[in-house]
This record gives C-alpha cells, sequence and structure tokens, in this order.
C-alpha cells in the first residue's frame, strides 16, 4: 500500500514529467490552449501509460532486450489507435481538437521512458501505479499551462469568464509564443521556490 | 509556383518547430552547441524527406487497397523506425567520421515527433507523391533553420548573467517564445 501511494507521488510531485523532467514537451506546448484541452490530452496520455506499463510488466519476461524498442513501440502504438477510435465516438469535439497530437501520443518520450526504465523491470501492480502517476503529474501540468493561458489570452477558464470585461486578452498567450512563455515562467517560479527551500532546510 | 509555396510555407510561415510545436524535445535537447544542431539538422533532414516518401507509399499503396487506413498509427511508426535503423547502417558503412558526429542522436529521430507528424499531415491534407516529398524536405529544413538559428542564441546566453532560477531550461524557453514571435511574422508572407 504504502509503496503505491509512493509511486503515485512520485510521479505527480517528486518526478513530475513536465517540470522536473523536462520530457514529452511537444503536447505540452501544443494543444494547452485551454485548461479543458490540457486535461483532455493529460487523460488520453494517461491510459495510454497506464496500458503501456500494463502490457510492457506482463510481457516482460518474453520481450527479448535486443528488440524490446520495437516491441514496446507497437504496444503503444496499437493502444494509441484504440484510444483514436474511443475519443472520435465519444468527444468528437475534443478529437478535433487536439487533432494531429493524438497519433504523436505515440512518440511522447514520456510513454517510452517510463516502459524502458519502470514497467520492464518491474511487477504489475506498481508499473500500473506508476503510469498512474506519470500520468497525473502530465495531466496536472498540462492543466496548469491551459489554465493560465486561457486567464491571459481570453480571460476564461473552462470557458467561464472570470476577469472583467474591461481586461483586454493578450492575445499572444494563446498564440505560438505564450506556450513558451508560459512554461518558461512556471518553472522559473518552480525553480526560485525549489531552491528557497533548499536554503531554509 | 505551387509547389514552392508549399515549401516556402513548411520552411517559415508553418515552422514545424516554432509554429507547429513538432520536434520541441531535440530542439531543447541538442541546441547547447552550433555544430551539434547542424549535425542533427541534416541527419533529421535526410529522414524526413526519405520518411515522408515510403510513408505515402505504405499509405497509398497498400493500407489503402487493403482498407486498413486505421492502422497508420502502427504502419508508420515502424516505418520510421525501421528507416531510422537502416539509415544509421549505412552512414556507419559510408562514412563512419559522420556516424561518430551524430553518435547517439542517430536512434533519437525515431522519437521525434517531426518525423512521424510530417507523414500523419502529409496523410490529412491529402498531398500527392511529389508535394509529400517537398513538404518533407521544407519542414525538415525549417527544423533545421530554428535550431541551428536557436544554439547560436544559447551559445551566446551561456556568457551572460541570468536570475538563478532562470537558468537552464527557463531561458531556453522563453528564448524560444521570442524566436517564435519573430517567425509569426512571416504569416503575412503568403
Amino acid at each position: 500500500m504504502k509503496k503505491i501511494i509512493q509511486r503515485l507521488s512520485n510521479g505527480i510531485i517528486t518526478e513530475n514529467p513536465t517540470f522536473v523532467q523536462v520530457i514529452g514537451m511537444c503536447p505540452t506546448l501544443a494543444v494547452t490552449t485551454g485548461a479543458e484541452n490540457g486535461i483532455g490530452m493529460g487523460l488520453a496520455t494517461t491510459a495510454v501509460l497506464v496500458g503501456s506499463n500494463l502490457f510492457i510488466s506482463l510481457l516482460r519476461k518474453f520481450i527479448p532486450s535486443k528488440i524490446r524498442i520495437p516491441a514496446y513501440v507497437v504496444i503503444i502504438a496499437s493502444l494509441v489507435t484504440l484510444i483514436e477510435f474511443t475519443l472520435k465516438a465519444y468527444v468528437p469535439a475534443l478529437y478535433s481538437q487536439l487533432g494531429l497530437f493524438i497519433p504523436l501520443i505515440v512518440v511522447n518520450c514520456i510513454i517510452l521512458a517510463r516502459a524502458e526504465a519502470y514497467a520492464s523491470k518491474n511487477k504489475l501492480l506498481p508499473s500500473i501505479m506508476d503510469g498512474l502517476g506519470m500520468g497525473l503529474g502530465f495531466t496536472l501540468a498540462l492543466a496548469t499551462i491551459g489554465a493560465v493561458r486561457e486567464i491571459l489570452g481570453a480571460g476564461k477558464v473552462f470557458g467561464v469568464q472570470i476577469l472583467p470585461s474591461s481586461y483586454q486578452p493578450a492575445l499572444i498567450m494563446i498564440l505560438a509564443p505564450g506556450a513558451f512563455f508560459t512554461l518558461g515562467i512556471l518553472m522559473a517560479i518552480l525553480n526560485h521556490v525549489r531552491s528557497k527551500k533548499m536554503k531554509n532546510a | 509556383m505551387e509547389l514552392f509555396i508549399l515549401f516556402l510555407s513548411a520552411i517559415l510561415v508553418n515552422n514545424f518547430v516554432l509554429s507547429r510545436f513538432l520536434g520541441i524535445c531535440p530542439f531543447l535537447g541538442v541546441s547547447k552547441k552550433v555544430e551539434t544542431a547542424v549535425g542533427m539538422g541534416m541527419a533529421v533532414t535526410f529522414v524526413m524527406t526519405l520518411a515522408s516518401m515510403i510513408s505515402y507509399m505504405v499509405y497509398n499503396w497498400i493500407l489503402v487497397p487493403l482498407k486498413i487506413e486505421y492502422l497508420y498509427t502502427i504502419a508508420f511508426i515502424l516505418v520510421i523506425a525501421s528507416l531510422v535503423q537502416f539509415v544509421e547502417m549505412v552512414i556507419q558503412k559510408v562514412s563512419p567520421t559522420l556516424y561518430q558526429a551524430l553518435g547517439v542522436y542517430l536512434p533519437l529521430i525515431t522519437t521525434n515527433c517531426a518525423v512521424l507528424g510530417v507523414a500523419v499531415l502529409n496523410m490529412n491534407e491529402g498531398y500527392n507523391l511529389i508535394q509529400s516529398i517537398v513538404h518533407g524536405v521544407g519542414a525538415a529544413l525549417g527544423f533545421t533553420l530554428a535550431i541551428v538559428l536557436f544554439a547560436g542564441i544559447r551559445e551566446r546566453i551561456e556568457n551572460n548573467n541570468i536570475l538563478t532560477a532562470f537558468q537552464g531550461f527557463p531561458i531556453a524557453l522563453i528564448t524560444a517564445g521570442l524566436m517564435s514571435i519573430a517567425f509569426l511574422g512571416f504569416q503575412g508572407l503568403l
């Protein structure tokens, strides 16, 4: 039980894929024009991550180490195809918003990194929990970036107006440069907090 | 003429890195020195050109006749993975020096989303074979342009005095944001 909680908090906080490991940057920057898209992308990635960790952990004794990477990629690509069908059938609006970045979940480095670094060496349950933790950490990061960009760029969160209408939306936050600025500044803030904590300790 | 516009827009207007956010990982990871950035750009250009060509053939000549288009993700990633492996072997035989220079970056191209991205985009846009190749070359040159410029700026940042909290990735991301604003200016070009 303790190990399970430890895996979850490891993915969400200690080794957060976006803010600490800085991997999986393409979807992080591309789909975070709003909080909703960020959460959608995050959950889709989480589903693939949990599935791939599950299957790779189950098959870890059967996959020869020489061809492990192609084997992982095939497993991940099949799961992504499944997720693509599911999204297309049940949430077509989100599907068309995320567009190109759904097939690109295959090449999200987080998934291959967890397969290689964790699922291929560990038992089934911890592997699933590891995938869930990493996925939720990724979702949290995407939702945060998406919310910041949506507030500054449109004055809304989840489509609800929160800033007074006198606020002139900074369109640039929704455009490409805003993604880089938001992530850069959020990371700088986290660095600052962390170095302060270290000084106090 | 149409092909030229497609080519130019892939390099500047729809720059893969700075406006489509494809290939950010190598863009941030392999851009500390101009030389490695140039090497990475060349390797990616080579793979992306071949990948757009072969994925077009696989999709239109194999998947469509068999009516299994929905398997495109799996098919494309397998094409790219074997292509990268193949390129690696050829470079190793033909020019061991270049192989040494590219080293670890070669296998990493498989997980560069720009490569899979260009294949999927070609399919979504319904480009024909020639258009696919031109789009692939243009996108790859756009990637090379962005990563080489970025590496040049980062080499200079190394010598500057930067707030501790901004050192490393944060300042790199802000730099990329400023470059992205500059590239937004190209939008009026076409």
